[in-house]
């Protein structure tokens, strides 16, 4: 791993005059994708601006109508969560399987969103639920923040603060999960408003997390397993790789919306 | 170069380190706490788990500056003098291991894992809680039969 100078400041605002200044500076929150990342070579940013001595910059908050979880928080604190459990326990859960433990206790919600690691779950629960993703200079809609492979709407040295989720009348979560690194090899986010409005977030089977949106139709006119498995999702745009063949993905993202939709809560 | 200090096994330490320097090369390295270990280089295998401020990380995908501050117990902290820790002595008694390089991280994400669910920790959830920690050697079966009856003597 090459060397780097090393930044902990306290608030966003310094972070961000950090980042202006470093020539190739990266933000660093748990670390558990950008480490990994540079320990294979394939990073070696100058400066690392360490996030997590920011003030404020970790903790949940529910209300009657969302879930807000800032950026720093991480996956075993949102699994865990007995107020998320109550309000959206689809979240809950799919938080505590991303990883192992250790992975849990290091990973934020912050770095997944802005890593956007096409195979990472939180993308599919931030499209599945209809997210907002904050910033430390606005608020982005979660269908217009995931643009490519590990690519985002977010602005050089722009600062992911939280994330906010409108709490559904039901949802669940899905995942195949990669035996050997327990990403998704496809998973599948279903969710239900009160007015009847259905989102199926899908990640890991295309370049970057999407809506499914055939089965989100099907849903909406008939919420059961069956109306879900019986769409067929074209393979064209969907993902080959060593793990599984774009036609496999294909089919798992309805088996999985199935599944979901049975399992709503 | 920097100074970092922290706590390892209740004993106050510093070192000089570079900000690329991992936790489990401060700890190996320079703090001679070989019990650590380091099996991959890809943040999988659980070889190196330490608990840092009472959680299970893995110490090679954290920096050592980091950790300024902090409190850490790597597997050298477990034993009292000669008595070894129930979860220890749970792993020798039920062949927990074979060559014994994933041990240390087993143990340690064994006590984790214990810490959390509590004594009764259903075989079901050791196995899930386990995954990131892989033993070429044993199966497994005998490390959640160990797990267990570590447990139960916490
Ligand atoms: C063994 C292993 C298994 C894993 N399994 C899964 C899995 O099953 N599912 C899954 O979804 N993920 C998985 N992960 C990834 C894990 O969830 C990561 O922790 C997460 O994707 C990144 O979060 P982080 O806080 O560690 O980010 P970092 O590694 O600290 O940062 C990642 C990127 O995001 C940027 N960043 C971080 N925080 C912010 C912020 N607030 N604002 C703007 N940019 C920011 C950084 O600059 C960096 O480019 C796994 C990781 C490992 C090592
Ligand atoms: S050495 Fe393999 S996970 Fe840390
Ligand atoms: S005992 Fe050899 S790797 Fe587990």
């Amino acid at each position: 791993m090459e060397n780097f100078n090393y930044h902990r400041p306290a608030t966003t605002t310094a972070a961000a005059a950090l980042m202006k200044k470093g020539k190739d500076a990266k933000y660093m929150a748990g670390g558990h994708t950008l480490l990994p990342t540079m320990k294979q070579g394939l990073a070696a940013p100058t400066d690392i601006i360490d996030l997590t001595a920011i003030k404020n910059f970790s903790g949940i908050k529910v209300s009657k109508t969302s879930v807000s979880i800032k950026a720093g928080t991480t996956h075993m604190e949102v699994a865990t969560s007995k107020e998320i459990k109550k309000a959206i326990p689809a979240l809950a859960e799919m938080a505590g399987k991303i990883g192992g433990v250790h992975v849990r206790h290091k990973g934020t919600i912050g770095g997944s969103v802005a890593n956007a690691d096409p195979a990472a779950d939180y993308p599919s629960a931030c499209l599945g639920l209809g997210a907002t993703i904050e910033t430390n200079k606005r608020k982005i809609e979660a269908d217009k923040f995931f643009t490519g492979m590990f690519a985002t709407a977010l602005k050089d040295g722009e600062i992911i603060t939280a994330v906010h989720f409108p709490i559904p009348k039901k949802s669940a979560h899905q995942k195949f999960p990669n035996p050997a690194s327990r990403y998704a090899l496809t998973g599948v986010f279903v969710s239900q408003d009160a007015k009847g409005k259905v989102r199926v977030g899908v990640t890991g089977a295309a370049a970057t997390a999407f809506r499914a949106t055939d089965i989100e139709a099907a849903l909406s006119k008939d919420f059961s397993a069956k109306s879900a498995t019986s769409v067929k999702i074209a393979s064209k745009s969907l993902m080959t790789d060593m793990h599984a063949t774009a036609a496999y993905r294909a089919n798992l993202i309805s088996v999985l919306a199935g599944r979901a939709v049975a399992a709503a809560k | 170069m920097s100074v970092v200090k922290m706590k390892i096994n209740g004993k106050a330490v510093s070192g000089e380190v570079e900000p690329r320097t991992l936790l489990v090369e401060f700890i190996r390295e320079h703090q001679g706490l070989t019990g650590t270990h380091v099996g991959c280089d890809t943040s999988q295998c659980g070889a190196c788990v330490v608990h840092v401020d009472g959680k299970a990380i893995k110490s090679c995908t954290t920096l050592a500056v980091a950790c300024e501050g902090a409190t850490v117990t790597t597997v050298e902290g477990l034993a009292k003098g000669i008595e070894l820790h129930p979860m220890q002595a749970a792993f020798k008694e039920h062949h927990g291991l074979q060559c014994g390089f994933c041990t240390p991280g087993m143990i340690m994400s064994a006590i984790d894992i214990v810490k959390r669910n509590g004594k009764n920790v259903s075989e079901e959830v050791i196995r899930r809680e386990l995954s990131g920690n892989i033993c070429r050697c044993t199966g497994y079966h005998n490390i959640v039969k160990a797990v267990q009856a570590g447990a139960a003597n916490m």
